[in-house]
């Protein structure tokens, strides 16, 4: 298959080895990324908190520029999946705020194609046996739990992504490639978010607790769909409770056998190496 | 002359607030309620009760992080995270000050970075922050840290048609 794929600024820098590993899974599993033509930013968390309009027009830019294509639009990022799915759903519903949006932008919205995040492109389109077929290196001893966090999910009717309180798009892409997943209530809390700069002490509480019940539910480590959850998770949990965490692709490449992982590896601020190394995965 | 409650009803478009019934599941399931000056259903309240000063000059708009919790479990569809972005951006417009500085601060030094490249380039987005906030020492090794993996770079691909961008900034602006 063929999609047009976004990937936000996150992904060229401390999201790096999520970008990489979605584009080595993407060829892997034969999914074809055509990149949106001179994307700009989706405005993030910064343009709806301060502004309503810019929020809307700065991923409607983006979306316009990837209906060129008249394919899917493929977003990793959680936060520019809920930016672009929030973008439609106003656009849709708005007659009047398009068109406004409209001569904002200076190009038309057509609409109609789909924001689709890889977790759902891989859990039902490439399919779970698939997946488990293409794994040459089962998981085997890897106890992860899964963590969404919140840009995927809510609000529901905006996302149309996974059930909102207790999703498993993800549970089942590592339960196909042969980890032990553990279950867990934390799965959609919030980690934080932006507040990791400007209020840093509050979101160190925040990941601590996620990392306890992490702890709690036997699992060795945690995986994400989201480079703000990964970059607090990664970066912010104290030394005494934290454990390694995975984009959802670095797993499904290692389990793949891709070339890559070692060096998206080191690229994390709690190295997972010493994990991966005693169970022979690396 | 509006009262409060219209002018947020108003910015939300959706369901009107005053059907909130204070059941306080928003402030039950909200992550950051430990940490705010006014859980979320008592601002609605505040609301009612015409208490804007009170309201935008609060420390609760602002430590809101948008997770959408909130407007996920309400019984009544209210629309609390919209409306704490409708109250941001209503304190931002009457020029009051941010009651949590450093909070807008980043926000603008992101939106500034956006208007520069297109993207975000995020060491400098960074730079841009810390000179507006003051907050110049905290993360320094962090960051040094991760320059060093190549994980942050200065020259990371910027929008081609900043134009475009810019418009956007421009015709947006209240």
């Amino acid at each position: 298959m063929k999609v047009s794929y976004y990937p936000g600024c996150s992904l060229h820098a401390t999201g790096k080895e999520y970008g990489q590993s979605v584009r080595a899974v993407s060829k892997a599993l034969g999914i074809e990324l055509k990149e949106v033509d001179d994307w700009s930013c989706c405005g993030a968390t910064s343009a709806h908190s301060t502004n309503f309009k810019l929020s809307i027009a700065l991923p409607a830019r983006d979306l316009i520029a990837a209906e060129r294509d008249a394919m899917d639009v493929m977003v990793p990022c959680a936060a520019c999946f809920n930016r672009f799915k929030t973008a439609q759903h106003y656009l849709d519903k708005d007659k009047a705020l398009r068109s406004e949006i409209e001569s904002i932008v200076g190009a038309r919205y057509q609409g109609g194609i789909r924001v689709r995040n890889p977790l759902d492109i891989v859990s039902n389109d490439v399919g779970l046996d698939t997946l488990a077929g293409k794994a040459v290196r089962k998981l085997t001893g890897l106890k992860p739990v899964s963590y969404y966090g919140c840009l995927l999910l809510r609000p529901p009717e905006v996302c149309e992504f996974d059930d909102y309180e207790n999703p498993v798009l993800m549970d089942g892409i590592l339960g196909a490639l042969g980890a032990d997943v553990r279950s867990w209530s934390y799965k959609t809390d919030c980690c934080g978010g932006s507040l990791t700069i400007s209020k840093t002490g509050i979101v160190v509480k925040m990941v601590d607790k996620l990392m306890t019940m992490a702890r709690e539910a036997e699992a060795n480590c945690l995986v994400t769909a989201c480079p703000v959850c990964m970059a607090n998770l990664d970066m912010r949990a104290s030394e005494h409770v934290r454990l390694p965490v995975f984009y959802f692709t670095e797993l499904m490449a290692l389990a793949m056998g891709l070339e890559g992982p070692e060096g998206w590896f080191k690229l994390h601020n709690i190295d997972p190496r010493p994990l991966l190394a005693g169970l022979g995965l690396v | 002359m509006k009262t409060f409650l219209e002018e947020v009803n108003e910015m939300i478009g959706g369901v009107p607030i005053q059907r909130c019934y204070h059941c306080r599941k928003c402030t039950a399931g909200c992550p950051l309620a430990f940490a705010m000056e006014y859980n979320p259903n008592r601002v609605i309240k505040m609301i009612q009760m015409g208490m804007k000063e009170e309201v935008l000059g609060s420390s609760t708009i602002w430590m809101c992080a948008s997770c959408e919790t909130c407007v996920t479990r309400c019984p009544n569809q209210v629309d609390i995270a919209r409306m704490m972005d409708a109250l941001r951006q209503m304190s931002i417009e009457s020029g009051r000050p941010a009651k949590e500085a450093n909070v807008l601060k980043f926000h603008n030094a992101f939106l500034a970075n956006i208007r520069l490249g297109g993207r975000i380039n995020e060491p400098i987005m960074m730079v841009q922050y810390k000179l507006a906030s003051g907050d110049l020492f905290s993360d320094m090794a962090m960051g040094v840290g991760m320059f060093m993996k190549g994980k942050l770079s200065l020259l990371s691909p910027r929008t081609r048609d900043m134009k475009a961008v810019r418009d956007i900034f421009a015709k947006t602006k209240p």
